[in-house]
C-alpha cells in the first residue's frame, strides 16, 4: 500500500526532487519580490523602520525639557 | 507606522542591553588575550611552563569559547535585545526571563572555560561543553527565544524588520544545531559519549560547525548590520527587496555546506561534492548582502572621512566580502587538498572573525553605548586609534597565516624524484616559526585596539554618570529654592 513511499528513499529520486522543490521555492520568492510594482513600493517602505525613532521628540513637561538638555546624542546623529 | 514620544531609555529596557554589552567587552579582552597567549605558545612552546591547564590543547577551546560565545554571543544578545525593541517599538517582554538569559549565558561561558582548563571536554570543536552545561545552555536559549518572539508579538509596527528575521533564524537554527550535535550518552557528571558513530559523528559535527559560522557568526551579525549601518549612516538600507532575497538564499544555502570541512575523508563523495557546490552558490547571497550594506552609504561616502564608526562598519563589510570569497574558494576539493589541515584555514577563520564579526560588533558598540548612557563618546580620536590598531592587526594576522598555511601545504605535498616526501614534518614547523611570530604580533595589535575601546567606553560611562549627578544636584537645588 505504501510501496510508493519507497521511491523517495532512493537517493537518485530524492536528490533531484529536493532540487526542484527548493529551486521552485526560491523562484517563488523572487517572483513575489519583483513581480508587482505596488508590492515593491510597499516592501521598500519597510526599510525606513530603523529610522522611525529619529523624529525629534516634543517635550511635554518641564522635567522632560530638563531631561532633553542632558541628552548628548540624538538618535539621528 | 507607530512612533512614541517617550524617551528611549524609559520606553525600552536598556538595562539588559547594557549588561550584555559590558559582558561582551569583558569577554573580548579575556578571550582575545588568551588567543594572543596561545599564539605565542605556538611560536615559543616553553610558554606552557609544563602546566597542563596552560597547554595549547586546553587553552585553545577557552579562547574560541570566550570569543565566539562570550564576546560574540553577548554582543548578539545585547544588539538583538536593542534592535527588537527599537524596530518593534515595544518594550522587551519578560524582563526577568531576559535577566536570566544574561546570568545563565555568562555563567555558562565562564564555567565552560574553567572546565576546559581542568581538562573536561567533549572534544568537539566549538562544542566542547560537557552535557550538564549543554542542557543549561539549551534552557537559556529557549528563554531567549521566548523573550524575542513575545517582544515581536507585542510590536507596534505591523511589519517585522529584516534584521529581526536574521536574529530569529539564528535563534532557531542554533537551537537545532546545539541539540542535535550534542546528543550524547552521559557516563558520569563530567563525561559523555556522542550518540553518532564514526563518520556520521564527523558529519554531524561539521554540519554543526559550519552552521555555527553560518547562523551564529554570519546571519546574526547580518541582523546587526541591517540595523546599525542604516542607523549610523542616517539613511535606509540600499534595497529592502535585496535583503529579502539575501535572507532566504543565505539561510537555505548554508545548511548544506558543512561537508566541505571533510573533503578527502571517508565521507561519501556525493556529500562532499554537494557541500562544495552549495559553498560556491553561497557566494551570491553573501556578496548580495555585502553590496546591500556598503551601498547604503551610496551618496554619502564622505561619512567615511568624518565618522570613525562608519569606518568600522564598512570595513567589516569589506572583510565579510573577502572572507566569503575565500571560503568558497577553499571549499573546492582541489584547493582544499592544499589548504586543509594548514594554517591557511586559521587565517581564513580570523579574517571573518576579526574582520567581520569583531569590527561590526565594535562599530555597533560605539553607536550603542552613547545612546544607552545618554551621552557622547569620550574620545573620537581613540575610536580612530582603535580602528587602525585593529585593521593593522587583522592584516598582519591573515597575511602571516597565508604565508604559513600555503607554505606548509606546499611543503607537505612536495615529493622528490624518487616519490619520497621532500620535507619532514619538523621542517614545516621550522618554516612556520617566523609567520607565527608575526601572527602573534597581529593578535597583540588587535587586543591593544580592544583595550583602547574598553578605556574609551569606561571613560564614556564615567562622564555620563558625572553629568547625571550634576543634573540631579542642579534639580535638587532648584527644588530646594522653590
Amino acid at each position: 500500500m505504501f510501496d510508493w513511499l519507497m521511491w523517495f528513499t532512493r537517493m537518485d529520486n530524492s536528490k533531484p526532487l529536493a532540487l526542484v522543490l527548493f529551486f521552485g521555492a526560491f523562484c517563488g520568492v523572487l517572483i513575489y519580490v519583483f513581480s508587482s510594482k505596488r508590492r515593491a513600493e510597499r516592501l521598500e517602505s519597510y526599510k525606513y523602520i530603523p529610522l522611525l525613532d529619529d523624529a525629534p521628540r516634543q517635550p511635554d513637561t518641564a522635567s522632560a525639557s530638563d531631561r532633553s538638555q542632558t541628552r548628548k546624542v540624538m538618535d539621528n546623529e | 507606522m507607530a512612533q512614541s514620544s517617550a524617551l528611549p531609555a524609559e520606553q525600552y529596557n536598556y538595562d539588559i542591553v547594557r549588561k550584555f554589552t559590558i559582558a561582551a567587552m569583558v569577554w573580548a579582552v579575556i578571550g582575545m588575550s588568551v588567543g594572543v597567549y596561545i599564539a605565542c605558545e605556538l611560536a615559543w612552546p616553553f610558554l606552557n611552563f609544563d602546566i597542563p591547564a596552560l597547554t595549547f590543547g586546553r587553552l585553545r577551546p577557552v579562547h574560541t569559547t570566550l570569543v565566539i560565545f562570550g564576546f560574540g554571543g553577548s554582543a548578539l544578545f545585547a544588539t538583538s535585545y536593542y534592535i527588537v525593541q527599537r524596530t518593534s517599538q515595544a518594550r522587551l517582554a519578560f524582563p526577568w526571563v531576559a535577566e536570566f538569559t544574561f546570568w545563565g549565558w555568562t555563567g555558562g561561558v565562564a564555567l565552560g572555560a574553567i572546565t576546559y582548563m581542568l581538562g573536561l571536554s567533549q572534544g568537539k570543536e566549538y562544542a566542547e561543553f560537557e552535557w550538564p552545561l549543554d542542557i543549561a545552555i539549551t534552557l537559556v536559549w529557549v528563554c531567549y527565544f521566548a523573550v524575542y518572539v513575545e517582544t515581536l508579538r507585542r510590536r507596534s509596527q505591523p511589519h517585522i524588520y529584516v534584521a529581526n528575521w536574521f536574529f530569529l533564524a539564528f535563534i532557531v537554527a542554533v537551537a537545532l544545531l546545539h541539540i542535535f550535535n550534542n546528543l550524547a550518552a552521559p557516563v558520569s557528571l563530567t563525561k559523555s559519549y556522542s550518540l553518532f558513530p564514526g563518520v556520521q559523528d564527523a558529519m554531524v559535527q561539521w554540519w554543526y560547525g559550519h552552521n555555527a559560522v553560518g547562523f551564529f557568526l554570519t546571519a546574526a551579525f547580518l541582523g546587526m548590520m541591517y540595523y546599525f549601518v542604516p542607523k549610523q549612516a542616517g539613511r535606509p538600507v540600499y534595497s529592502y527587496r535585496l535583503s529579502i532575497i539575501h535572507f532566504w538564499a543565505l539561510i537555505f544555502l548554508y545548511m548544506w555546506a558543512g561537508g566541505h570541512h571533510l573533503h578527502w575523508t571517508s565521507l561519501p563523495d556525493w556529500v562532499s561534492t554537494l557541500a562544495a557546490t552549495f559553498s560556491i552558490l553561497l557566494l551570491m547571497p553573501s556578496w548580495g548582502g555585502m553590496i546591500n550594506g556598503i551601498m547604503t552609504l551610496s551618496g554619502a561616502w564622505d561619512k567615511l572621512r568624518s565618522d570613525p564608526i562608519m569606518l568600522f562598519l564598512i570595513t567589516s563589510l569589506s572583510f565579510y566580502g573577502m572572507s566569503t570569497f575565500e571560503g568558497p574558494l577553499m571549499s573546492l576539493k582541489s584547493v582544499n587538498a592544499l589548504s586543509h589541515y594548514t594554517d591557511w584555514t586559521i587565517g581564513h577563520v580570523h579574517s571573518g572573525a576579526l574582520g567581520w564579526v569583531a569590527l561590526i560588533s565594535f562599530g555597533s558598540f560605539y553607536h550603542l553605548m552613547p545612546r544607552l548612557y545618554d551621552t557622547r563618546m569620550y574620545s573620537q580620536t581613540l575610536i580612530y586609534v582603535h580602528f587602525w590598531l585593529a585593521t593593522i592587526g587583522i592584516v598582519l594576522y591573515i597575511t602571516s597565516l597565508w604565508v604559513a598555511g600555503i607554505g606548509q601545504g606546499l611543503m607537505l605535498r612536495s615529493f622528490d624524484d624518487y616519490g619520497n616526501l621532500a620535507y619532514t614534518f619538523i621542517e614545516t614547523v621550522e618554516f612556520m616559526h617566523t609567520p607565527y611570530i608575526w601572527r602573534a604580533l597581529g593578535g597583540a595589535f588587535f587586543v591593544s585596539g580592544t583595550l583602547v575601546m574598553v578605556y574609551n567606553m569606561v571613560m564614556t560611562v564615567r562622564a555620563a554618570r558625572h553629568e547625571q549627578a550634576a543634573i540631579e544636584a542642579k534639580l535638587a537645588a532648584k527644588l530646594a529654592k522653590a
